[in-house]
């Protein structure tokens, strides 16, 4: 399965809903989507990974440089994860205490901390 | 002789193969089905880490995944072609070092995930082995 990207705003939120698999092969795509937001002046970002079927490190790399660029605007990147088996990625390389990570997009976008 | 034996260009839209192959033969071989997820991440986080040490350094060579069953685990050994890279000291260094994190990051998750791994470095190149305990129903 490919990776499915989609993008819609919710106040000053943009939500980006992630589909399919986060590998080496697709994460440019997801690169990708997430330099054109911040480049566009999207820089509150909530990553909706509930349609993530497999995240791999190089997922991760994207994350982080998503992070660090709207962190560069002030901005903030969540992500709305309830799967253990993707949870357990960012569990054991420590990512957790980087992203704040909810259990639903609406949880994200009323999220203010 | 491995019970399947794969060899793909170094092409990062090979490594979900990878995944597919290895998580079929370790399911058929008695890895419990709740470790699955595991062989898949790691292989192909090993997979990844080839695919990248072969194209940042001119590797024309493909990968190689060997994947044997033998009575009490299932082993995966990924194997690549560039020599001298568990010091970090790349032949061509500062070459590609996004690509270089990646790949560590990439051994970090593996050594998260998998308790039974080694990462040996030869003259021909590395080699990530895995191994998972199975059960014979």
């Amino acid at each position: 399965m490919d990776l499915s990207l989609s993008t819609r705003t919710v106040g000053d939120r943009t939500i980006v809903e992630v589909g399919g698999e986060i590998d080496v092969y697709t994460a440019p795509k997801l690169r990708e989507q997430l330099v054109e937001l911040v480049n566009d002046g999207s820089y509150h970002l909530v990553v909706d990974m509930e349609g993530v079927d497999f995240l791999d490190s190089t997922g991760l790399g994207v994350l982080v440089g998503g992070l660090k660029r709207v962190r560069a605007h002030e901005g903030s990147l969540r992500l709305v994860c309830n799967q253990e088996r993707i949870l357990k990625i960012f569990r054991i390389t420590g990512l957790t205490k980087v992203f704040p990570i909810h259990t639903s997009v609406d949880e994200a976008v009323a999220a203010t901390d | 002789m491995p019970t399947v034996e794969l060899l793909f260009s170094a092409q990062p839209e090979h490594v979900r193969t990878a995944r597919l192959v290895a998580a079929a033969v370790a399911r058929r071989a008695g890895v419990d089905e709740a470790a699955l997820d595991e062989v898949r991440l790691a292989v192909g986080e090993a997979c990844s880490r080839a695919v990248g040490l072969h194209r940042s350094n001119g590797v024309e060579a493909p990968v190689r995944v060997m994947l044997n069953e033998d009575e009490k685990k299932f082993s995966i050994e990924v194997a690549d072609e560039v020599p001298g890279n568990a010091s970090g000291g790349s032949p061509d260094a500062g070459a590609d070092e996004a690509a270089d994190d990646e790949g560590e990051m990439g051994l970090a998750v593996i050594s998260g995930l998998v308790d039974d791994v080694e990462v040996i470095e030869g003259a021909a190149g590395g080699t990530i082995r895995m191994s998972w305990p199975t059960t014979t129903a």
